[in-house]
């Protein structure tokens, strides 16, 4: 008689962490926007806040290429610098209204990331990331040398966002934390949309050719279509990112263009644990932290980020979600 | 336009060719036999760059920079395989690359820390500086010495890869290790001087790259795109194609610098796109 009552408890305890894991995958973006409701609140600063914003959206974008479908990209940071450059141009060229500019520069994006990834996407296994980041270069020398509309070296400037119209309300841009819970509705939104994604049919597929690109083309999956719609939606959700970066920093640095750029993001994707959905987040957040703590104490930062990069893929490949989620919740 | 000039310039492409065939026959070799995509060979080149300063400016002799820096750069490669890449063996393809490109962030920042974020000009050796007239125009002694120079280790390394035993394994360990295994052949020892090698190369590239760009800790990143438009362009794992197409860039490049400035480096990426949309394998690919 005592037997059950000791096993029960004992069995709904191993339950728990499984039936928390899978409470949280459905309430994955309600609760992701709670999370970043306070996540101001939380850090050091607000900059650091938008930051994360930022490059959270770019990381979750970049995750459904790299960590769904199983492709590494390592020149997104092209479609990251293309939206930001866009919005900056459309608005400090051309004089029009922030959010039309915003959705120029995804549009642009999108377009980019199509013709990029119609050309990368034809290339198999290994070559795909050093297609990538060679189309991606042409990019950005590209923008070196259009000089005159991307202001070159310098980057470029002069369209700075003071207050924007938010159906009928004015608000101050400049104040950082009005600049966040604006930007903010931008992240919820691409969450939203990268959450409908992988619980759709084509969500399946991506993940299917993941697992086995052979056994997907058996199953009759058209692959290419497949990995190009993935590497399109993809790279739009960066092109989101750098239209928000534009607007935060009033600035586009050629350097957003640069493959260092890129590999940061396969950093704070890998460092967070890809092919999870808060993993990209995380690591964004993980990653800035540690470039705001560490550069405080030197300018060489970097080689700290990058060792830990490093022990991260020799012992730790599937990030902190990720090896949180492995040990924690079996 | 001239025709002494345009022969000028083809020859400029031909030795700008022959330091991008060494940096790519590298990143091909590593890649060829142990299936590894090396994303610190631009770091490594520009590493060895800064070695080749360091023991040439040491010894006040261009020469044993020359010499010294790739054996000390590959022997640094060496270990790197053995201490870090040789955990990821049986793991993703992914895998090394990440490793590779977390590796070169920490190798740009130490060389920043050591030299200095600074560019710092690498003197043409007395011997080579001047030029010289061949009958059809003046060319510059030091260009045509590193033409001469990748041209013998072209041979070498052909030599070494077809007529030796050594080559004979590393060759038969890239169709198929676990056959080489089964032989009695230990293929890691085989894949630590592979890397070792690849990696000697970027450096030797490095250092002769040296007098004719400035060094500076952040050459590696141009010099790995144009590794990968190479690799790319003449098919990965393929040493045939890597000098073809090195050749072939490299004369582009100088070809498009005469006559649209603005577009010379944005060319060799239009090409790779060609190259890709006609044969996605590369020229001399195989397809898998």
């Amino acid at each position: 008689m005592n037997v059950p009552s000791v096993a029960a408890p004992l069995a709904a305890d191993a339950r728990k962490p499984a039936r928390l894991k899978a409470m949280m995958t459905t309430y994955r973006v309600p609760l992701s926007i709670l999370a970043l409701c306070i996540l101001p609140w939380l850090l050091p600063s607000k900059a650091l806040a938008v930051n994360v914003l930022i490059y959270g959206v770019v990381c979750v974008g970049y995750n459904l290429l790299f960590g769904y479908t199983g492709l590494l990209s390592f020149g997104h940071a092209a479609f990251f610098g293309a939206g930001a450059y866009i919005t900056g141009i459309a608005i400090g060229q051309f004089g029009v209204s922030w959010y039309l500019a915003v959705l120029m520069g995804v549009t642009g994006g999108a377009v980019l990331a199509f013709i990029i990834g119609g050309m990368s996407t034809r290339t198999r296994g290994i070559y795909f990331s050093m297609v990538t980041l060679a189309l991606a270069q042409l990019v950005y020398y590209v923008a070196l040398q259009a000089s005159t509309w991307t202001g070159g070296e310098n980057g470029l400037r002069g369209f700075t966002v003071n207050r924007i119209n938010l159906f009928g309300f004015d608000i101050n841009f400049l104040d950082p934390v009005n600049k966040y819970y604006v930007l903010m509705v931008f992240a919820a939104a691409a969450l939203w949309l990268v959450s409908r994604i992988l619980n759709s049919p084509f969500g399946a597929a991506i993940e299917a050719i993941r697992e086995n690109e052979r056994r997907a083309r058996t199953c009759g999956y058209d692959v290419e279509r497949t990995k190009l719609l993935a590497f399109t939606l993809s790279g739009t959700i960066c092109a989101l990112g750098g239209t928000m970066s534009a607007l935060h920093l009033a600035f586009v640095p050629l350097e957003s263009l640069h493959y260092l750029t890129s590999g940061m993001i396969v950093m704070m994707t890998l460092l967070g644990g890809a092919s999870s959905f808060f993993g990209p987040f995380i690591g964004a957040l993980v990653f800035l932290l540690m470039e705001d703590v560490f550069s405080l104490w030197t300018s060489h930062w970097q080689i700290i980020v990058g060792s830990i990069f490093v022990l991260f893929v020799l012992f730790l490949p599937k990030g902190i979600w990720g090896t949180f989620l492995s040990r924690v919740v079996r | 336009m001239d025709t002494e000039l345009i022969l000028m310039q083809l020859f400029s492409g031909v030795a700008l060719g022959a330091i991008l065939v060494i940096t790519a026959l590298g990143l091909s070799i590593i890649f060829g036999m142990m299936g590894v995509v090396n994303f610190a060979h631009g770091a490594l080149f520009m590493v060895g760059a800064y070695a080749g300063l360091w023991v040439a400016s040491l010894t006040g002799s261009f020469w044993w920079g020359l010499l010294v820096a790739p054996i000390m750069i590959g022997v640094f490669g060496m270990l790197i395989e053995f201490v870090l890449i040789r955990r990821l063996y049986g793991r993703s393809i992914d895998d090394p690359l990440l490793l590779t490109f977390g590796l070169s962030y920490v190798l740009v920042e130490g060389v920043r820390i050591v030299f200095g974020s600074d560019g710092i000009p690498f003197p043409t050796p007395s011997l080579l500086t001047g030029v010289v007239d061949l009958g059809v125009g003046f060319f510059p002694i030091y260009r045509i010495f590193v033409v001469a120079l990748v041209f013998a280790i072209v041979v070498l390394l052909w030599l070494g890869l077809e007529k030796t035993k050594f080559g004979l394994i590393v060759r038969a360990g890239s169709r198929d290790p676990m056959m080489m295994r089964v032989l009695g052949v230990d293929i890691s020892k085989v894949w630590l001087a592979v890397f070792g090698l690849g990696v000697g190369l970027a450096a030797l590239g490095g250092v002769l790259a040296g007098p004719m760009r400035s060094v500076n800790p952040e050459m590696g990143a141009l010099v790995l795109a144009e590794a990968f438009v190479v690799t790319v362009i003449g098919g990965l794992g393929s040493l045939v194609g890597a000098i073809i197409a090195g050749l072939l860039v490299g004369v582009v490049i100088s070809m498009t610098a005469l006559f649209a400035p603005e577009m010379a480096t944005i060319v060799m990426f239009a090409l790779m796109a060609i190259v890709l949309l006609i044969r996605p394998q590369g020229l001399f690919g195989k397809l898998a």
